[in-house]
């Protein structure tokens, strides 16, 4: 699917991999992380990758194969470095009001991809192995 | 989100947020909340949480500028009431440690004096 660059449409993106997600018996907890790290890659998107310009588009594509979730994100912009993104745990960007939405992606999912696309836009891809987070909803209670 | 202030003993100003502090919903509301006090020459501001729903990146910035621009004044800023996840959001970027973070209303209040 592809979105406008709207904050609006996190949630209703949130939303769908909420439902994609059900099923898969998955700790509240873990659905949670998942959800927030998809929040933070299409706020990147929107923000930081288009501007929050509203002609461009934010695509995205959710899939589970092999109980492997994978999230699929790729904006219109310029594209950044994400090697250059400061580390928000060194002290001296720890007041930094900004920096943490990488940092947040990478300890919620197990992996994360970042890739220039030719012509312009970034792409990231964010995995997930939904068989490690299922059956801790009896743990839990 | 909604924000609501009351004053407690001490002139400490509670700042009630309601919702959600996440980017384009919130994250500017509470950073003019704060600004507001800040600029009425409010020195004692707790932070009450207890009924965010959710936080993203954009809602800890703001967090952190809050806490800021609240220090360089000379004031305190301090959170109550933390969520389960909030805590967990805030202790992943070890700023769990720059805040004090009460889970009794009157001791937040009393920390102040």
């Amino acid at each position: 699917m592809s979105l406008s660059s709207r904050f609006e449409n996190i949630e209703m993106a949130q939303h769908l991999c909420g439902k994609l997600l059900e099923g898969w018996d998955l700790s509240e907890e873990t659905t949670h992380w998942i959800l927030m790290a998809l929040r933070e890659a299409l706020a990147n998107a929107i923000k930081h990758g288009n501007a929050q310009d509203t002609d461009k588009r934010v695509h995205l594509e959710m899939d589970v194969a092999d109980s492997t979730l994978r999230i699929r994100i790729r904006d219109e912009g310029r594209g950044f470095d994400p090697e250059g993104v400061v580390d928000p745990l060194a002290p001296e960007n720890r007041l930094k009001t900004s920096g943490r939405g990488i940092f947040y992606m990478k300890t919620f999912m197990d992996e994360v991809r970042f890739r220039q696309i030719d012509g312009g836009g970034m792409e990231i891809v964010l995995t997930k192995d939904l068989a490690q987070g299922r059956h801790k909803k009896e743990e839990g209670n | 989100m909604k924000t609501t202030v009351r004053e407690a003993a001490g002139s400490v100003q509670i700042v009630d947020l309601k919702g959600k502090i996440t980017i384009g919903a919130g994250d500017v509301q509470l950073r003019e909340t704060i600004n507001h006090l800040v600029e009425a020459g409010k020195k004692h501001i707790l932070i009450n949480m207890h009924d965010v729903t959710t936080i993203d990146s954009s809602g800890i910035g703001e967090l952190v500028g809050c806490y800021t621009s609240v220090t360089n004044k000379g004031g305190k800023l301090k959170l109550l009431h933390l969520p389960p996840k909030i805590n967990d959001v805030l202790t992943v970027t070890q700023l769990i440690t720059v805040f004090d973070v009460y889970e009794s209303e009157p001791e937040a209040v009393a920390s102040f004096a």
